[in-house]
């Protein structure tokens, strides 16, 4: 996956910056005004979606390793999140810091394990990693529900005070999560830090012969990835007062990769176009009937032979500009 | 948004001169929300939406000049698609009435939604009796079956028909542990015994290693507390180990008329199921499979049947109140009027949200007994209504008092 | 007295030998997948699909055209060898110069395609495949009742798998082939038609998991999922026993079997997750996995 944006291994000139700036304010804008023309549910799922693809993006684009395990984190700190708000009644930001706690735990662990490996092994261990966990969260009934899930989570009162009920209460809490979450990762990436990770993608002996850590480094962006994932989990299952399964699956996995893969990886754009289109693609195809697997399969199957760069990635080859 | 309530207001101003009733948006609609592409899409599915339809032409709705709409989607057994579903119906398309809602973790979601924003929620698909125990709610009306009466009926009625000692095949899911713990409660007041029980990963197809150790235990019943292909695939492999010819049964605790169809009879046969419909039940019962079945060119399952069932019944009560957006009073309505339709004949719906109909346990023929195609069962016993449900003060449902 | 942790050792060995007969479904299946890996470089996710369009073909070639379990064994494992060669032609030669995840992507999309296909054409319930006549009834083997068929499975796919190996390791063909992944040029130019040889490869090896479909359609139900969930498992297998590796995933997909058989006696809710606990082990230990070298 590593060739899969070569070009875009280049530090963020100025004139980068200043498109990003751009393309950052049209988004904002367009979340502050999309709830007016859109369902603000539907706009919710695609932020949580969006911030997790972004976290799995900082992963796989920037640090060149790909998880085939991140559903452990997304459901996982749905779990804890859902269980806080719950059982533990607490305030819905306490309980999204919980999840992402428990994610950034969990992060830690696995993390340890797999990054000592690379591409596919790095994928399987992941993979494995992930499926244990799936395990826990069908075992511990008394925590998670099993596959009835843990319904009917509250949403609560931010600091107390306001209602998340609300829709426009929630929706702002998310939108400023997503937006926050989106800008901490783009920081992250024009960091020293972000530099020396894609440092470690293009040659990783270069790196160390640079006198790089290059293990602390890549731990510390799963770890960082994996917390990112989590706040995006806790965030969806207060969204949906829900916490189930599915987000533990490993085809959870499979469909984040797909949302990068779609909306470009390596791109800092890309996941939150390619998220927007695969939930649209979900919620349309899901009310025509059958047939979100297959269309889903297409998608993967063009994307793969005809834009393997992404549509954010295409068009930022287009435009010969990172985007 | 602003958009919106402006044509409503407008709405409102021309219909208000009508004589007709005021239904939400000026039509009811009714949303099927199932499983269209996965593991239960066969026991509901593409079924349950033709059985909508077939409950709204029935109805005479157009006669009534009262304006039914239907749509569908697919919920692909996850629970936060079936949540995020339902608020966009509820909230942004005008649906008054989700029906189906198979799995039990896409109903318990819809349940609390359809809670929340005060609608209709008529599960026919979903199996967990919470939904009118602890988790009952009075915006929901369970129909068809629940965990408690396949329990209830299978485990008493095979202890009485000498069935003493049972092993259980469970998966290992909320809902196996469910129908597990319920049969085995059955059983033993029954005076019977259980032996012992493997709990199997959800999914599993290879059966032989717990058949095995179900066959070793020497249990009369070997009851099956899955569902789906994992039911189908142990009764096939069971074949293949000879466990019927050893003298062992198989209870299947969540057996659709479409899995013994793709198991085949030869498979099959001896099977003891618990079902609160079966096509060919009555005059009425066939008249009406053989519609279905002519535009499905399948049977319909109790779950299709449910949908049916309560598809009616709703409409029913909308036509007695001729109002259709405050949920509550709807169920309400649906609760204080007997039902009755060609199904599952006379019955009623309890406060705690259980519509309350005879059960049947019934044997699965032989390929020779069978003379036509989709005949497959031979009725055992008919539990009757009042004993086929659990009774009301057991669940636990705040709604009782 | 005849008791291992409070297991009777008859029942015991009848487990193991369950394990075994499970172990020769993944071994055959991790087979074609490790001849795709070590000859292709390619992740085939799309071979669970491929497992049930092979047992599908059995159904079909029975209620259709009437043609029974012996036939079938041939010709389904031919027919969608095809597809699969068409598969390679089409999609998968445009990927050999990217990085293997790409692949990998390209088969999951395909498998969500044949699976989502199939499921709308024949519904989630599946059909009924019965066991061929001769192989029908079973034996008694002193500590347990073995039915015929699925001690035919165990032999079947002990021939099949050491067939393969003695294929690729030890004949001219087999040579060239390995000599075709680590130089294809250098192949090419002793004019040996490598993209042709590669082709028939993925054919080859798609075609075995094709033959394992055939070989379950008598004992699971022929079902558009039934390949879904089996796929991981697996994979699993393959990356234990070292990826490319065929002596490597035929020893580790008996073994697995094996291992997941007794699971399935003292834990049986884990028996789905111990092979990826056995796999992360084997990772970390031996990252290149059991057979795997680097």
């Amino acid at each position: 996956m590593a060739n899969a944006a070569p070009t875009l291994a280049a530090p963020a000139g100025a004139a980068d910056a200043k498109l990003h700036r751009i393309a950052f304010a049209v988004m904002a804008v367009a979340v502050a005004l999309a709830p007016f023309a859109f369902y603000p549910v539907f706009l919710m799922k695609a932020m949580c979606f969006a911030l997790f693809a972004c976290a799995f993006n900082l992963l796989l684009g920037f640090g060149g390793l790909l998880s085939f395990g991140h559903a452990m984190f997304f459901g996982g700190a749905g779990y804890f999140c859902a269980h806080a708000a719950k059982v533990w009644g607490l305030t819905p930001e306490l309980a999204i810091l919980a999840g992402a706690g428990a994610a950034a735990l969990v992060g830690s662990v696995t993390g340890l394990l797999a990054i000592r490996r690379q591409g596919i092994y790095f994928a399987m261990i992941t993979l494995a990693l992930a499926q244990m966990i799936y395990f826990f969260a069908v075992q511990a009934q008394w925590f998670t529900g099993g596959e009835d899930g843990i319904q009917g989570v509250p949403r609560g009162k931010l600091f107390g005070l306001v209602d998340l009920s609300h829709m426009p209460a929630m929706y702002s809490v998310v939108a400023v999560i997503f937006l926050g979450g989106f800008l901490l990762i783009y920081r992250i990436i024009h960091s020293p830090f972000g530099q020396v990770l894609k440092a470690i993608r293009e040659h990783e002996p270069r790196a160390v012969s640079l006198g790089y850590d290059t293990d602390y480094y890549k731990l510390l962006a799963f770890v960082l990835s994996a917390t990112l994932a989590g706040v995006a989990g806790a965030t969806k299952a207060l969204v949906f007062q829900l916490a189930s399964l599915t987000d533990v699956h490993w085809t959870m996995s499979g469909e984040v990769v797909l949302i990068a893969l779609l909306g470009g990886v390596g791109t800092v754009f890309g996941p939150v176009v390619g998220a927007l289109i695969i939930v649209t693609m979900q919620d349309y195809f899901s009310q025509l009937g059958a047939g979100v697997t297959i269309a889903q399969g297409v998608v993967f199957v063009i994307c793969v032979l005809a834009f393997r760069r992404g549509i954010v990635g295409e068009l930022s080859r287009v435009l010969k500009r990172s985007l | 948004m602003f958009k919106r309530s402006v044509f409503v207001a407008a709405y409102l101003a021309l219909s208000a001169g009508a004589a007709h009733a005021e239904f939400s948006g000026g039509v009811i609609k009714i949303g099927v929300l199932t499983d269209l592409s996965g593991t239960y899409s066969d026991i509901s599915g593409q079924g349950s939406v033709i059985a909508t339809q077939m409950a709204v032409e029935d109805f005479g709705a157009a006669k009534k000049g009262m304006k039914v709409e239907i749509i569908s989607a697919d919920h692909q057994n996850k629970g936060d698609v079936a949540s995020s579903i339902a608020r966009q119906w509820y909230d942004r398309d005008g649906v008054d009435a989700i029906v189906d809602l198979v799995t039990s973790s896409t109903a318990l979601a819809v349940n609390q939604v359809a809670k929340e924003k005060n609608k209709v929620a008529l599960v026919s698909g979903a199996a967990s009796s919470d939904l009118t125990g602890k988790d009952c709610t009075p915006n929901t009306i369970h129909w068809a079956y629940d965990t408690w009466m396949l329990a209830n009926g299978t485990g008493s009625a095979i202890v009485k028909t000498g069935g003493k000692t049972w092993y259980f095949i469970t998966a290992d899911y909320a809902f196996g542990h469910a129908l597990e713990r319920d049969t085995t409660a059955a059983v033993e007041k029954a005076g019977g015994k259980v032996l012992g029980s493997v709990r199997h990963p959800f999914p599993s197809s290879d059966f032989s290693s717990f058949l095995l150790q179900a066959q070793a235990s020497k249990a009369q019943i070997i009851g099956l507390a899955n569902a789906g292909a994992d039911t189908t695939n142990a009764i096939k492999q069971g074949a293949e180990f000879g466990i019927t010819r050893g003298g062992q049964n198989f209870a299947g605790l969540l057996v659709f008329i479409t899995d013994v169809h793709a198991l085949g009879l030869n498979t099959a046969q001896g099977l003891i199921v618990t079902t609160s419909f079966y096509w060919d039940l009555n005059d009425q019962t066939r008249a009406w499979s053989k519609r279905f079945f002519e535009k499905h060119k399948r049977m319909p399952t109790m779950v299709q049947a449910g949908v049916y069932s309560s598809v009616l019944h709703y409409l029913k009560a909308v036509e007695k109140l001729k109002a259709d957006q405050d949920g509550a009073k709807v169920i309400a309505q649906m609760k204080a009027m007997p039902t009755d339709d060609p199904l599952f004949g006379k019955g009623r719906v309890r406060q705690d949200g259980r519509k309350i109909h005879p059960a049947y346990l019934v044997e699965v023929k032989k390929p020779a007994e069978s003379k036509a195609p989709w005949d497959y069962y031979k009725i055992r016993t008919t539990i009757p209504a009042d004993q086929a449900f659990r009774p009301e003060k057991e669940g636990g449902c705040p709604l009782v008092k | 007295m005849n008791a291992i942790f409070g297991i009777p050792t008859q029942a015991l060995f009848g487990q193991l030998l369950i394990g075994l007969i499970n172990g020769s479904f993944y071994a055959l299946l991790s087979l074609g997948l490790a001849v795709i890996f070590g000859l292709l470089n390619i992740i085939n996710f799309a071979h669970g699909a491929l497992y049930m369009m092979g047992a599908f073909g059995a159904y079909f070639l029975l209620t259709k055209f009437g043609i029974g379990y012996w036939w079938a064994l041939l010709i389904s494992p031919l027919a969608v060898g095809l597809i699969g060669v068409a598969i390679e032609r089409l999609m998968l030669a445009r990927l050999y110069k990217l990085d293997p995840l790409y692949g990998l992507l390209l088969t999951f999309g395909l498998a969500l395609i044949i699976q989502g296909l199939f499921h709308n054409e024949y519904g989630s319930s599946g059909m009924s495949y019965p066991v061929p006549q001769a192989l029908q009834g079973a034996k008694d083997v002193g500590f347990m009742f073995l039915p015929i068929y699925r001690g035919w499975v165990i032999a079947v796919s002990l021939v099949v798998c050491f067939g393969v190996w003695f294929l690729i390791e030890k004949t001219k063909l087999g040579s060239y082939l390995r000599a075709a992944t680590e130089n294809p040029g250098l192949v090419q130019a002793f004019g040996v038609n490598v993209p042709r040889m590669i082709t028939l490869t993925y054919g080859f090896g798609v075609a075995l998991a094709a033959l394992a479909g055939v070989m379950a359609a008598p004992i699971y139900q022929v079902n558009p999922l039934m390949g879904a969930d089996l796929i991981i498992v697996v994979f699993a297998v393959v990356v234990i026993g070292g990826m490319g590796s065929i002596m490597g995933s035929i020893v580790t997909g008996f073994g697995l079997g094996v291992i997941e058989g007794l699971t399935k006696v003292f834990y049986p809710q884990a028996s789905n997750t111990a092979i990826f606990i056995i796999m992360v082990i084997v990772l970390m230990f031996r990252p290149a996995g059991l057979f795997g070298q680097r």
